[in-house]
């Protein structure tokens, strides 16, 4: 386990204290209580219904497969499902609030407490409590940019489904919350719940910090809201942690507020004090029913969902001897997973699992795609492995060769012939080059044979860099051997 | 053949299908009859003769064809809560005074559906918050009935007033109504003609502006127990777009009305028998007993323990649900908005509810509010809910028992107008008779029994088990039969 993650202070160290609220947009056809369509990039005003526009005597009715894709996440988050849970309304008002209040859970949430495992860097693992996961509507839309007078509203989002997800104060740093939101990313991407892009707003996290001395108990927290990117939430708890303790340690004390992040100026304000906090006035919403379903309902929705991260990883590592790291670097997404496991079921595990995290991922990295954008098919990257596999080229060739692949698009069989980096395995022409290095270096043979065993390697490089990287490397390690005894 | 408008509405169904009338007649003597009696008792906020004489002649045709639906061609009334398609929609309220809807509630569609005739849209107090109709903003409706010898101006109950007084000066054949808390049954009993509120659930509240969601039901108005039963089979009904509508089979209730409870258990709850009841409702209560005794019912005195919580529970949980409700009337989207120069948004709020509410809705909104905030949450809302749940618990108990309850349908008759007004509690103590079941969401119905020293008429409630409002019906018939309440009001006679 690396070092825990402290702050420095004058006074000492500081421990972070981490919890989050996501809220993730849930993978359906339609609206929780309406019919209107959910359709991202629609027109202004184009998805909305009746009841979404909060008209007179307008009614909600419960969309089905919305709570079945809130049942889905939480089997995926290994949580506990309520087989009754209850719809509440929060009052408040706002524009783009139709209602005047958000149909939303409060005391009886649809799921209750869960587990979610994030995978450390150094192959470790740490589980981060779910506190409740319940279903609530998204609001509308204020847009202000468009007049200085006037405010315009779209309510294509309001009253669409959402997940929010709260996790307890379990994690100790910035990192972790990364890591937090990456992996509740990824089940919900396997599960198909929710689509995990942040960009078009699908995942929003709101993150919980507070500051304490290590073993002190709690501190006050702040809430920062709306932090649309990991990039950004790291940057908004390394910014607010420092702001608290600074404020403590200079004898003031923390106010529990709303702040936002500026991601221009990377720094958290005040959005509204503890004063300011609405009164929501929760209560059971009267149109609707409590929500009641079956054990069997649950376990229908159970025998559909597939392996997920955790159990793929393991699987990854009893059955194909990948390291832990390696493994949870696969299973993060599920195109990589479907990716690797084409080319595993033809060649070694462990020889495909390192040429995907580290050859293609390095360079896919470098030229800003993703997988699936990926200049190199499952069928390209086989061609390669199978070329080192059968000792046509060495791992060093084939690393030029992807490259070469990487940016020509040609296959590693044709840049291998028409580059001629066939791998040397005549015993004769390797025993040339051996022959022509030991005689350029007298000095250090005498050296080696009197005794300095290391001054192997320096051989080995040399015939290497004679037969330009495509002498077979065992075998010039077992004709050197011979050579120099 | 006199006047067309001297049927009920079951001869005058009978008069259109055997060709002795109308639709056309029938509605223009409707049409008549508000042009007037309307100027003097506002029992409409909006009038549709246009649309009405359209109607009827739609339903003439179909009749001709013989495709006629059940109340094919019957001039009905509508209280301007139910949204509806093109016709100004108000709650009574300034807030929502030039609002048309673009759909049509779907108890309403069901009217439309069976050939009925719209005339209008009737008064109502301000998003049904009243027992006087004293807070519309369209002003007061005016019950037609006089106490003898007197031209003070009497309410018509609330909150659904203007229908109520609407069928009882024959200004249209029956009405709809809402009834949150007695909302029908006592401007039935104060305007001298039958009202039903069913079982909650029974009746969409889809389309029906919302004033307390967890009691509000749909319900109707006609002169007697038959049209009541006709009118009301109509509009039952499960509908997929209010999830509180209960997936049951809608009985013809006027197949109910067999004339025999021979053998009925009724049940007379001690706890009603309250201080203040005015003595001549009490004796109309006993005479109502000996009628039932004399049809060979069997009565069974019982208690309902929890009653006298009901007034106030009902009393935080309305209002409650009604704060909430009413967040929508905004400025925002439709309705009226109140626009102040320079002002923000929060005054934009302030001024727009401000104006566009009146007073009660205000107290209510006030109420509600402070009954849901932290804090208070658990005293009154929570506290409550708990007691509503003792309160259906009674009711439950007690029908294992008896298949009906008899009592009076409100302490007293119809009131001037004014009274009462200054005192909301003691305004709020007429519905002490109709709550309790609101609570319960039971049904029951209100007839009328009889006239006092005044001679303004009294009504009598039956309540019935959940569904069960075809033994509701049954009594009803049985009662009106011994009842013979044959009085109409002077503004009818004159």
């Amino acid at each position: 386990m690396s070092a825990p993650y402290r702050i420095k202070g004058n006074t000492g160290e500081w421990e972070v204290i981490l919890g989050l609220e996501v809220h993730a947009q849930v993978s359906s056809k339609s609206k929780l209580f309406s019919g209107a369509p959910n359709d991202f990039g629609s027109e202004p005003n184009e998805n909305v219904s009746l009841i979404d526009a909060g008209m007179p005597g307008m009614l909600p009715v419960i969309n089905g497969y919305c709570v079945e894709q809130a049942v889905r996440t939480g089997l995926g988050l290994k949580a506990q499902i309520n087989l009754r849970s209850v719809f509440d309304r929060k009052n408040y008002f706002y524009p783009d609030l139709p209602q005047g209040y958000q149909i939303s859970q409060f005391l009886d949430p649809i799921v209750g407490k869960g587990t979610l495992c994030i995978d450390m860097p150094d192959g470790s693992t740490r589980d981060i409590g779910i506190t409740r996961l319940h279903l609530e509507q998204d609001a509308g839309k204020s847009l202000h940019e468009h007049s200085p007078k006037h405010t315009f509203i779209d309510l294509n989002r309001a009253g669409i489904a959402l997940m929010e997800i709260v996790s307890e104060p379990d994690m100790r740093s910035p990192e972790e919350a990364g890591l937090y939101v990456k992996k509740l990313r990824s089940i919900v991407r396997y599960l198909g719940t929710c689509d995990g892009d942040m960009e078009k707003g699908s995942m929003r996290c709101d993150v919980n910090v507070s500051v304490r001395k290590p073993g002190a108990p709690l501190g006050t927290r702040c809430e920062i809201k709306n932090v649309n990117s990991v990039r950004f939430m790291i940057k908004a708890i390394e910014f607010e942690a420092q702001r608290q303790v600074e404020i403590l340690e200079n004898g003031g004390k923390i106010d529990q507020e709303t702040r936002l992040f500026d991601s221009s100026t990377g720094e958290t304000r005040t959005m509204r004090s503890k004063e300011d906090a609405h009164d929501y006035r929760y209560f059971p919403d009267p149109d609707l029913l409590p929500l009641e379903f079956s054990q069997e309902f649950v376990n229908k929705i159970k025998a559909t969902l597939p392996e997920l991260p955790d159990d793929k990883k393991q699987r990854y590592i009893n059955d194909l001897g990948l390291s832990p790291y390696d493994a949870s670097v696969l299973v993060a997404d599920q195109l990589t997973t479907q990716y690797f496991e084409t080319i595993a079921a033809k060649h070694n595990a462990k020889l495909a699992s390192n040429w995907i995290t580290v050859g293609l991922f390095g360079r896919l990295n470098k030229a800003g795609l993703e997988i699936d954008a990926s200049p190199i098919s499952t069928d390209a990257l086989s061609g390669l492995l199978a070329l080192i596999e059968d000792n046509t080229i060495s791992g060093k060739i084939a690393n030029v060769v992807f490259d070469k692949m990487f940016e020509t698009g040609k296959s590693a069989v044709q840049i291998v012939d028409e580059e001629g980096l066939k791998q040397v395995t005549d015993t004769g022409a390797i025993e040339k080059v051996i022959d022509e290095v030991i005689a350029a270096n007298p000095d250090k043979v005498a050296e080696y044979r009197s005794g300095k065993d290391k001054l192997f390697a320096f051989f080995v490089g040399q015939v290497m860099k004679a037969s330009g990287g495509k002498a077979n490397p065992g075998m010039v390690n077992e004709l050197l051997k011979k050579k120099l005894a | 053949m006199g006047n067309p408008t001297d049927f009920t509405l079951a001869e005058a169904r009978d008069a259109l299908k055997a060709k002795k009338l109308s639709s056309r007649e029938l509605t223009q003597a409707y049409v008549s009859n508000i042009e007037k009696h309307n100027p003097a008792l506002n029992a409409y906020i909006t009038t549709t003769p246009e649309r009405a004489l359209k109607d009827a002649d739609a339903a003439d045709v179909r009749i001709a064809k013989g495709q006629a639906g059940a109340l094919e061609g019957i001039p009905l009334a509508i209280k301007d809560l139910f949204c509806t398609n093109g016709v100004q929609t108000t709650a009574a309220s300034h807030i929502l005074k030039g609002f048309v809807p673009q759909y049509e509630s779907f108890v309403t569609s069901k009217l439309w559906q069976a050939g009925g005739v719209m005339l209008g849209k009737t008064n109502l107090d301000e998003f049904a918050m009243g027992s006087s109709n004293t807070t519309s903003n369209f002003g007061n409706v005016i019950n037609p009935w006089k106490a003898k010898g007197s031209t003070k101006d009497l309410v018509p109950g609330g909150s659904s007033g203007g229908s109520a007084a609407a069928v009882a000066a024959r200004m249209c054949l029956a009405a709809t109504g809402t009834d949150t808390g007695g909302s029908i049954r006592q401007p039935a009993a104060f305007c001298g003609i039958v009202g039903i509120k069913p079982t909650y659930g029974r009746c969409s509240r889809w389309g029906v502006i919302a004033f307390a969601s967890s009691l509000d039901q749909a319900g109707m108005f006609a002169r007697n127990v038959r049209d009541a039963a006709i009118t009301q089979t109509v509009i039952c009904g499960h509908d997929p777009q209010d999830s509180t509508s209960q997936l049951l089979a809608v009985p013809d209730f006027e197949k109910a009305l067999s004339g025999n409870i021979k053998g009925l258990r009724i049940g007379i709850p001690k706890e009603y028998r309250v201080d203040g009841i005015d003595s001549e409702i009490s004796a109309l209560w006993d005479k109502g007993i000996g009628w039932l005794k004399s049809a060979g019912a069997e009565i069974i005195d019982v208690s309902l323990p929890h009653t006298k919580y009901a007034l106030p529970t009902y009393y935080i949980i309305a209002p409650a649900e009604a704060s909430s409700n009413l967040s929508r009337y905004d400025g925002i989207r439709y309705g009226q908005r109140v626009t102040p120069q320079g002002g923000s948004l929060t005054d934009m709020y302030c001024q727009t509810r401000a104006a566009g509410f009146g007073k009660e809705v205000k107290r209510r909104i006030m109420i509600g509010t402070y009954v849901l905030s932290a804090g208070y949450y658990d005293a009154y809302y929570k506290k409550a809910q708990r007691v509503r749940y003792l309160i259906a618990q009674d009711f439950k108990n007690v029908f294992e028992k008896v298949d009906a309850l008899l009592t009076p349908t409100a302490p007293s008759a119809a009131f001037a107008i004014g009274e009462n007004s200054d005192d909301p509690v003691k305004m709020y103590l007429n519905d002490v008779f109709t709550i309790p079941s609101s609570l319960a969401g039971l049904p029951a119905l209100s007839l009328p029994a009889g006239l006092s020293d005044k001679g303004l008429p009294l009504g009598l409630q039956l309540i019935g088990k959940a569904f069960d409002e075809e033994t509701v019906f049954r009594i009803a018939g049985v009662m009106e039969e011994a009842a013979q309440f044959k009085a109409v009001p002077q503004e009818v006679e004159a």
